[in-house]
């Protein structure tokens, strides 16, 4: 959909923490409408990749470039988010105390500065467009519940769909199925597959029979770099893979 | 459906502000009489001090309306209110000092009664133009308003958040205190401003007078509550209670967290210091102790107590709180603090939502909406 050659392009970044080296030389690249999935054991640095992507953790080293222009390395968190990424946090995240529409209603693209908030008044476009998403997640008979009352389950899909509000083009989803039931899991590889194609998605997770049902791209991490890229029977078979993740 | 969802929202809209509003009209109406036309004989009637009561709970109220909006909407826990206040309330001094005139008790056409005695030769820069009402009004908003945003700027951008910025809003109000205390500082130290005449040439003694301050104060109380109200009631509002609730992710959203919190500061303290400016007329004096730590904290205690969130609650708070302060030390002054103290406690531990919580509580169980917040509230609670 975007005319440029990739989404994302990471080049050597390096980020230590009091000398322990969270992300390594990472050297990373996503194309449009790209689906990856990217493993990896604990602390290989898949969190902070996405906390260097989104803004909240400056690397020591390395550049970070989003579509042909942009260098997200100076931008704020705010001003990341506005350019089109959009980040699902690894314990879902909704506002609790909103109700799940209003969660939704806030996420929507467009001018988020104070004065306009202030008096921004709802356009029946953009209900309807709320409406669609709530269809697509499937919350359409709770929109008007607190968010703080879903399950977990519909509470990862309640953020996946604040994601798909922002129309972002690039979607960060961290360990989207963690704590999912067998139907739940399911509901989610099938909505982060209707997403890819118009979005690039990056997924982060530890369920390897989830990414086996979803992912044509695999990243293996480890200690903040990449050992091996393919699809997931070239990465299970991989030796150095094997050693250190899948072996274990 | 989406037709339907609007209809929901209106019909979710509180009855809490019909009462609200009501409640003052009838205070607006009733007071004013009770003073001026039943009276001094009968048992109903309302004297000058108790008039200068019922403004000054108004007052309070507004003072309390301002810490419900940045603490109760957007979590930041400011205790440095009475700071703003006393900064309203000293500009309004200032005017009032000017107005006098030559009839102060040194006869100084120019120069405050404390300015001749400190031995001043001049009037301060800064006291230039407070011979203006238009001018003073203009700093009872400025003097506040351009405070908050210096420091709410520095504090906001370093991502100074939760109990820390409590403690430096309690610095700030401290210094302040210490500063005015300086009789150098060009405004009459410890005693602070009082004496006043009359305001735009109507006299301050003068119970009529004092019935208008407190209309105008009822005015501008619900005048400040519809604005409040409106702030978070729009989408604004909802960000503003999305930061509260999760600031990140209301980053990640691509909000600028910093400016919502700004802009929110300024308009709590610039009420805080319209509070100020209305508190000083009826009082009759504004010295250094207004800026006491502890009087910002008695203000978070009236939020907590009237019920935080809610904007009707925090006035509530504040009228109940004063009442009972002005009872208990009438009568037993001894045990008033301990009084306060085991209030608070209680209602931490009983009422997490204030004595509204109490009033709504059994309304809130009608609705199917209404259950599924009662029910995400408890679900919070047990987390909690």
């Amino acid at each position: 959909m975007s005319g440029h050659d990739r989404t994302l392009y990471l080049d050597r970044l390096t980020v230590s923490f009091d000398g322990f080296k969270a992300l390594n030389e990472l050297t990373l690249q996503i194309d449009p409408g790209e689906l990856r999935c990217i493993i990896g054991p604990n602390g290989a640095g898949k969190t902070t990749m996405m906390d260097v992507v989104t803004g909240k953790t400056r690397p020591d080293s390395g550049t970070a470039r989003f579509g042909d222009k942009l260098n997200l390395l100076e931008m704020s968190e705010p001003e990341i988010a506005q350019a089109g990424i959009g980040r699902k946090f690894q314990k879902p995240t909704v506002f609790e105390r909103l109700t799940v529409f209003e969660n939704l209603e806030l996420a929507l693209a467009g001018d988020k500065s104070f004065l306009r908030t202030l008096l921004a008044r709802r356009t029946l476009k953009q209900e309807n467009r709320i409406f669609e998403v709530l269809e697509i997640i499937g919350l359409t008979q709770q929109h008007q519940a607190l968010a703080g009352i879903l399950s977990h389950g519909q509470k990862q899909w309640l953020e996946i769909g604040m994601l798909m509000m922002q129309e972002p083009e690039l979607l960060l989803v961290d360990e989207p199925v963690a704590g999912m039931t067998p139907q739940e899991i399911e509901r989610t590889s099938s909505l982060l597959l209707s997403l890819a194609g118009e979005h690039s998605v990056v997924v982060v997770e530890h369920d390897m029979e989830f990414v086996r049902s979803i992912a044509k791209r695999v990243t293996v991490l480890h200690e903040g770099r990449v050992i091996a890229e393919g699809n997931m029977d070239q990465v299970q078979n991989d030796p150095r893979v094997i050693e250190v993740y899948l072996g274990a | 459906m989406p037709q339907q969802y609007t209809l929901w929202i209106s019909a979710r809209k509180d009855s809490g502000t019909a009462w609200f509003l009501g409640a003052l009209a009838l205070i607006a109406v009733v007071v004013p009489i009770l003073n001026l036309v039943v009276p001094p004989s009968s048992a109903f009637h309302i004297s000058a001090y108790g008039l200068t009561l019922v403004g000054k709970y108004l007052c309070y109220a507004l003072l309390a309306l301002s810490v419900d909006l940045i603490w109760g909407y957007c979590g930041i826990l400011s205790l440095g209110q009475a700071a703003f206040f006393s900064l309203g309330g000293y500009a309004m001094g200032m005017y009032l000092m000017r107005e006098i005139g030559p009839r102060g008790v040194y006869g100084n056409p120019v120069l405050p009664d404390f300015m001749v005695f400190l031995n001043y030769k001049s009037l301060p820069w800064f006291w230039h133009g407070f011979n203006h009402f238009g001018f003073a009004l203009l700093m009872m908003l400025l003097a506040p308003g351009l405070l908050a945003f210096a420091f709410g700027w520095f504090a906001f951008r370093s991502r100074v958040t939760g109990v820390y910025l409590s403690i430096i809003t309690q610095a700030l109000t401290y210094a302040l205190m210490l500063a005015f205390f300086r009789n150098d500082m060009g405004f009459g130290g410890n005693n602070g401003f009082t004496d006043f005449k009359d305001i735009l040439g109507f006299d301050l003694h003068s119970e009529k007078v004092h019935v208008f301050l407190l209309l105008i104060t009822a005015f501008v109380l619900a005048g400040s509550y519809l604005l409040c109200r409106m702030v978070v009631s729009s989408r604004a509002g909802r960000v503003i209670r999305a930061i509260r609730d999760a600031e990140s992710r209301t980053r990640f959203l691509g909000y600028r967290v910093e400016s919502y919190k700004l802009w929110v500061f300024v308009l709590s303290s610039v009420l805080a210091g319209i509070a100020g400016a209305l508190y000083v007329p009826q009082i009759g004096i504004i010295n250094p102790s207004e800026f006491s730590p502890i009087n910002s904290i008695e203000v978070v205690i009236w939020v907590a107590m009237g019920g935080r969130g809610t904007l009707y609650g925090a006035a509530l708070g504040a009228i109940l709180v004063n009442y009972a302060k002005t009872y208990f030390t009438s009568t037993i002054p001894e045990a008033w603090n301990y009084a306060l103290g085991a209030l608070f406690v209680l209602v931490t531990l009983f009422l997490p939502r204030g004595i509204i919580g109490l009033v709504s509580g059994r309304e809130k169980k009608r609705g199917p909406v209404a259950q599924l917040q009662a029910q995400a509230e408890q679900a919070e609670r047990a987390k909690e």
